[in-house]
């Protein structure tokens, strides 16, 4: 995917010129944060539960080889294999390969974001193979030919009579009297076009929540069924994941569990929790003939052992996006790559590289309600600010803003100079100001009188009436 | 008992656009029994070149900061962000630093926000002030969760007399302010603080109250344009019974 983040600004202005898009976000906004919140009120232990899981992904991330290597010789123990891709392109043609080895014209697709991430979609249709998503909102965004703008409801842009005209303009044995008004009735109408997807299909691509070393399992959790199906009825299952799945232990993958669908939809568990070992065994009334894991770095051991390397411990829930006002205000197409929001602000820059990325990190407030919700506890707006710091010692950061700061920090550290400096300007400015008390327009504050007005300042700083004695009470 | 030595950090913005906060400040840390002085040394915490990942020129003016707050027992600012800066982010801003690093630690263990301070520390509930109105309180982000201030400020509210608190819908949510944020991303600042003053009309407060200057100037502001009839002020304002000293931020529309 062509990231667009260097047109974030006009992306973000388009977004909110959507009213569509607008009155989805505003339904997402309430919907899943008060979702979060009676979850975790209903869970005593699950701030105990989150520290839990920091450790373990800590654990997993100071010992990354270790697991990882545990999991490949399960794997293969299982009968399966796994496919170690350093990047996208070697990711896409490891699949590609095994589509070809069994001769697949269509392959079924579980959602998956490290698919979004790589380009599989466009990769295969290219190659000759057809993708056919089956996640519901992945689905219909395919049909659109959009991304998703968001990574666990993918079509949380839409609306319903959105879907709607899609279904009845791409499924051509729609009867139009047919009544596709509620959610189920949507659901019903892509469950009928996808049974058939589903028995056709030559191999069946899922991501992967968690991958576990213990076992060499692979966990997918899913609330539509869809998932299982992908991989249970093609002739083969290929998994794709990025390295961080990783977590040791069954057990381990269970906490995580039970922090990732409260974080997310505010759900105990996901309606389906799948876990794959290898291919199909010789006793096994079904299952894939062919078990393949393309396991994906991309640029994540370059994080390893940085200042990110904690943004690795995230589990995809989304609450960061749910939470951020930001995200709330513009959706996840107006970041201009496959992760948005705060956790996509951390971890695109450093997949794509900070400037191509440069507006992600810095189209944040800080105001660091992604961190408090954050199952994981990964610092966000720290990190947020260690992109900033490397985008300013890169010198990416505009001239006038960087000389801006030069001039604001010598003045502020020579105390005498700034206070007879911004006595003077803010004497000016009271003065100005004294008739309405605001501005309603300023002359290089326009950033900020475009939207509201500039309250007037009193006139005499704090500083000039203390030293002229001016004490508590007048 | 000897009396606490408090330097009040008045923070550049209530220095520049608001000195009334700094004098309510002064007033209610005397109140509490303080002894209170303002180091004229003193300018800005540095948060505009950190947040703006210029880590060089926050610790120029960081350094000013912590040699003029250093003899003292305690720091107090009107404000959650600035004070949540040198609590939170200045051992972070001067780790690795042989030198500065345990200044600024010691100096972030003896830094309080004004309402925690009072509240958490001295212990003071003599507020001595009145109020004629219904007001609501915006949690300002960084006082909330970088400093865990959400009960103090209500405590002390309770003491007003003639105050009523009506509770304002996402009081956590932030405004949309986030210091350059609201200049370099004014459209998307915006949209947040427009979602913010809908939240604030419908709770049919006559005044909206907080702890930070930037969050109370930016929904002013935007009170302001929409031409909404709320008043606006900071929170010592109220609790040191100075409304009568200024004009409430925003007030609505002229007559």
């Amino acid at each position: 995917m062509k990231a667009t983040t260097h047109r974030m600004k006009d992306n973000a202005v388009d977004a909110m010129a959507n009213p569509a898009l607008q009155d989805s976000l505003d339904r997402m906004k309430t919907g899943f944060s008060s979702k979060r919140a009676i979850a975790r009120d209903r869970l005593p232990e699950f701030d105990a539960l989150r520290d839990q899981g920091r450790d373990i992904k800590n654990r997993v991330l100071a010992n990354l080889d270790h697991y990882l290597e545990a999991f490949e010789e399960k794997v293969i123990a299982a009968g399966g294999k796994v496919h170690w891709c350093a990047d996208a392109e070697e990711a896409n043609a490891a699949i590609l390969g095994i589509c070809q080895s069994l001769d697949a014209r269509t392959v079924t697709k579980g959602k998956s974001m490290i698919s979004e991430e790589i380009g599989l979609n466009d990769y295969l249709e290219a190659n000759g193979v057809t993708p056919v998503e089956t996640d519901l909102g992945e689905y219909i965004i395919q049909l659109r030919h959009e991304a998703p703008s968001h990574i666990i409801a993918p079509a949380i842009h839409l609306q319903m009579r959105q879907v709607e005209e899609t279904f009845r303009e791409h499924h051509r044995h729609l009867d139009p009297a047919r009544q596709l008004m509620e959610p189920p009735q949507l659901m019903g109408e892509a469950r009928a076009e996808l049974r058939g997807r589903f028995i056709a299909a030559d191999v069946g691509i899922t991501g992967a929540n968690f991958l576990i070393a213990e076992t060499g399992s692979t966990v997918i959790v899913t609330n539509e069924g869809n998932g299982d199906l992908t991989q249970t009825l093609p002739k083969a299952h290929v998994v794709v994941a990025s390295i961080e799945k990783i977590v040791p232990t069954l057990e381990d993958a269970s906490t995580l569990m039970r922090l990732l669908a409260r974080s997310a939809t505010g759900q105990e568990l996901s309606v389906y929790t799948t876990f794959s070992t290898g291919p199909r065994r010789a006793d096994d009334p079904d299952g894939p003939g062919e078990f393949h894991v393309v396991l994906l770095d991309n640029g994540r051991t370059d994080l390893l052992g940085s200042e990110f390397s904690e943004m690795l411990r995230c589990i995809r829930c989304g609450a960061c996006l749910n939470h951020c006002p930001v995200y709330g205000a513009i959706g996840g197409h107006a970041y201009g790559w496959v992760y948005p929001g705060p956790m996509g602000s951390v971890l695109s820059p450093g997949l794509i590289g900070i400037e191509d990325a440069g507006n992600m990190p810095n189209a944040s407030t800080l105001c660091g309600r992604c961190e408090a919700v954050c199952p994981m506890h990964i610092p966000l707006p720290r990190m947020l600010r260690a992109w900033r710091e490397r985008e300013h010692d890169k010198k990416l950061s505009p001239r006038s803003v960087r000389w801006g700061l030069d001039l604001w920090a010598m003045l502020a550290s020579r105390p005498r100079l700034y206070q007879i400096a911004t006595g003077l300007a803010m004497k000016l400015l009271g003065r100005l100001g004294r008739r309405h008390g605001n501005f309603l327009n300023l002359p290089l504050a326009g950033g900020w009188t475009d939207h509201r007005d500039l309250p007037a300042p009193e006139g005499a700083t704090f500083m000039q009436q203390y030293r002229k004695g001016r004490r508590a009470t007048k | 008992m000897s009396q606490r030595k408090v330097a009040l950090f008045v923070t550049c913005l209530v220095d520049l656009f608001r000195p009334t906060v700094g004098f309510a400040a002064l007033k209610l840390l005397e109140q509490a029994g303080c002894d209170v002085s303002v180091p004229e040394a003193q300018t800005c915490c540095g948060q505009p070149a950190f947040n703006s990942g210029d880590r060089g020129n926050a610790q120029k003016v960081a350094r000013g900061l912590i040699e003029a707050f250093e003899p003292f027992d305690y720091v107090v600012a009107p404000s959650g962000s600035c004070a949540g800066m040198i609590r939170k982010h200045y051992p972070e801003l001067f780790a690795g630093d042989d030198i500065w690093e345990a200044r600024a630690t010691a100096l972030a263990g003896k830094t309080w926000e004004l309402t925690s301070f009072l509240t958490d520390v001295v212990g003071f509930d003599a507020v001595d002030a009145s109020y004629d109105g219904s007001v609501t309180y915006h949690d300002s982000c960084s006082g909330l969760r970088e400093l865990g201030v959400k009960s103090q400020p209500r405590k002390l509210l309770d003491k007003v007399a003639g105050l009523n608190l009506t509770e304002l819908p996402g009081a956590e949510v932030c405004c949309g302010f986030g210091g350059t944020f609201c200049v370099k991303y004014a459209d998307i600042s915006n949209a947040i603080v427009a979602d913010k003053t809908e939240d604030i009309l419908a709770t049919g407060a006559d005044t909206l109250l907080a702890g930070d200057l930037g969050c109370l100037m930016n929904m002013a502001g935007k009170l302001s344009r929409e031409g909404r009839p709320v008043k606006v002020r900071h929170v010592a304002e109220v609790l040191a019974d100075m409304t009568g000293d200024v004009a409430p931020i925003s007030q609505g529309p002229e007559s």
